[in-house]
C-alpha cells in the first residue's frame, strides 16, 4: 500500500519535472548550450566589466585572476565568499561529529589482522599519497584539482594507514590545530584584502602570467589554505568513526 | 549513432539500474557496495561531461571516504550489537 | 542520456527516502539523491564541442568552446559539504542505535507517549 503510494507520488513528480525543465523557455537541450548567452562567459574571458579582451596562455599578464584552470578561478576568486562559507559548513559537522562520539574512548578493533603485503606495501605508499595531495592543492590554479580533493587525498592516505596498522594513532591535537589556524588565515587573507583594495576577499596581490607556478595572486596561498582545512577535518572525521568500546 | 553516444547510453542505463539495486537491496552491506560502484559510474559520466575537478573530487570522495564511513558505522553497531 | 539518467537518479532516491524505514537506508538514499542532483547540475552546463574549462599550451585562448565552468565549481564544493552531512547523519544514526538497539524508524517510537 504504501510503496504503491510512493510509486503513484513518484510517477506525479517526474513527470512534472521532466514537463517542467523540458518546457521551460531559454533551458537548452542536453550539449546545444551556447555560453555567450550566460554569465559564465566573462569568468572565461577573465573579465566582469563587458570588454572582452582575448587571454592567451602563457602571454596575457595582469588580468582579474590570472589562473589558467577556469573552475578554480570561479571557486577561489570570483566566489570566494561563498567558499568561505561551505568550509564553514564542513567545519560545523566535523565539529558535530566529534561532539557526538566524544564520550568514546579507545579504538574498534576488527577481528581481521592485517596481512604482511598490506602493512609493509602501506608505508611505501603513504608518503607518495601525501606528496600526491599536496601536489594537488599546490597546482590547483594550474592541472585539474584544488584544495577539496588534494585534502581530501590526505585523508585517505591517513584512512589507509588506519587500515593496515592496528596500533596506528595520530596525534589529534596537531590536527585541530592546523585546522584552527588554516581558518583564521583564510579570514585575515579577506581582511587584509578589505583594507588594501577595498572588498573582502579581494585579489589584491600581482595575478602574475596566465600559466606560471607564481601567478594567480592569493589564489594558490587561498588553496593551501583550503587544502590544509578540508585535509585536517576529514581526518578528525575518520579518526572520530574509529572510536569504539563505550566510556 | 557515434561511439560516443552509445558509451553515453551504457552509463546512463547502468547508473539507473545500479541506483534502483542500492535502494531496493535489503541487504545495507550490499546498498552501500552499489553505492561505491554507482559513485564509480558517476566519475565516469562527469569525465565524459568534461569536469576534470568534480571527477577527481568524486572520485576520491564518493568511492573512498564516503564508503569507508558508511562501513566502519555498520561495523561498529555489530560490535556493540553481539555485546549486549 | 546522462541528463535524464540523472533526473531518474533524483526520483529513485525520492522513492528511497519514501519507503524505506532502516535509518542506514535513508542515508544511502540520500546519497543517491545527491549522485543524480550533481549529475543533472553538471549535464546542464555541458557544450558537445567544447573542451574541459582549462587553460593549456593546447587549448591555449579563451576564443575556444568551453564547457561551463559555473555548475562545475558549484558541484565540486557540494560534493565535500555532502561527506560532511553524510558523516553527520551516520553518527546520529550510530547514537540511536546506541540508545534503542533497533535502526527502524518505525520501532524507535515516539517518547513521551510512551
Amino acid at each position: 500500500m504504501k510503496k504503491a503510494l510512493a510509486m503513484l507520488l513518484l510517477v506525479l513528480v517526474g513527470t512534472l519535472l521532466f514537463m517542467g525543465i523540458y518546457a521551460m523557455e531559454g533551458f537548452r537541450p542536453y550539449g546545444e548550450v551556447d555560453l555567450a548567452q550566460r554569465v559564465s562567459q566573462a569568468y572565461i574571458d577573465k573579465d566582469v566589466t563587458g570588454e572582452n579582451p582575448e587571454v592567451v596562455y602563457g602571454i596575457s599578464k595582469d588580468l582579474e585572476t590570472g589562473s589558467a584552470n577556469l573552475v578554480t578561478s570561479i571557486i577561489v576568486n570570483y566566489r570566494s565568499f561563498d567558499t568561505l562559507g561551505e568550509v564553514t559548513v564542513l567545519f560545523l559537522s566535523a565539529l558535530g561529529v566529534s561532539i557526538l562520539f566524544g564520550s568514546f574512548k579507545g579504538r574498534l578493533r576488527s577481528r581481521y589482522q592485517p596481512n604482511f603485503i598490506l602493512r609493509t606495501g602501506s608505508k611505501v605508499v603513504f608518503p607518495l599519497i601525501l606528496i600526491m595531495g599536496v601536489y594537488i592543492f599546490i597546482h590547483g590554479h594550474l592541472s585539474p584539482g584544488g584544495g577539496f580533493p588534494g585534502g581530501s587525498m590526505i585523508a585517505s592516505a591517513i584512512l589507509l594507514m588506519y587500515l593496515a596498522d592496528e596500533a596506528f594513532r595520530i596525534r589529534i591535537e596537531g590536527f585541530k590545530m592546523t585546522e584552527g589556524i588554516a581558518g583564521s588565515l583564510y579570514v585575515l587573507l579577506g581582511l587584509v584584502g578589505l583594507t588594501l583594495a577595498g572588498y573582502f576577499l579581494s585579489n589584491f596581490l600581482n595575478t602574475g602570467t596566465v600559466g606560471a607556478l607564481f601567478s594567480a595572486g592569493i589564489i594558490p596561498v587561498v588553496y593551501v589554505l583550503v587544502g590544509l582545512k578540508v585535509g585536517s577535518e576529514l581526518t578528525g572525521i575518520i579518526t572520530d568513526f574509529l572510536k569504539g568500546e563505550v566510556e | 549513432m557515434n561511439s560516443i553516444a552509445i558509451v553515453e547510453g551504457v552509463i546512463a542505463l547502468l547508473l539507473v539500474l545500479l541506483a534502483f539495486l542500492a535502494v531496493s537491496s535489503k541487504k545495507l552491506i550490499t546498498a552501500i557496495i552499489y553505492l561505491s560502484i554507482l559513485s564509480m559510474l558517476t566519475v565516469s559520466s562527469f569525465a565524459l561531461m568534461k569536469a576534470p575537478d568534480v571527477a577527481i573530487t568524486e572520485a576520491v570522495i564518493g568511492s573512498g571516504l564516503v564508503t569507508a564511513v558508511f562501513l566502519f558505522t555498520l561495523f561498529a553497531m555489530k560490535k556493540e550489537g553481539e555485546k549486549e | 542520456m546522462i541528463q535524464y539518467a540523472g533526473i531518474l537518479l533524483i526520483l529513485i532516491g525520492i522513492y528511497g527516502l519514501l519507503t524505506e524505514t532502516n535509518l542506514i537506508k535513508i542515508i544511502v538514499s540520500l546519497n543517491v539523491f545527491e549522485l543524480g542532483l550533481n549529475v543533472f547540475i553538471i549535464s546542464v552546463g555541458f557544450v558537445r564541442e567544447g573542451v574541459a574549462p582549462i587553460l593549456t599550451s593546447v587549448n591555449n585562448h579563451s576564443g575556444l568552446v568551453f564547457v561551463d565552468p559555473l555548475p562545475q565549481a558549484l558541484v565540486l564544493t557540494a560534493i565535500v559539504i555532502g561527506l560532511g552531512t553524510t558523516a553527520l547523519g551516520l553518527a546520529f544514526a550510530r547514537r540511536i542505535y546506541m540508545k534503542h538497539g533497533t535502526l527502524n524508524i518505525e520501532e524507535i517510537g515516539g517518547g513521551i507517549n510512551d
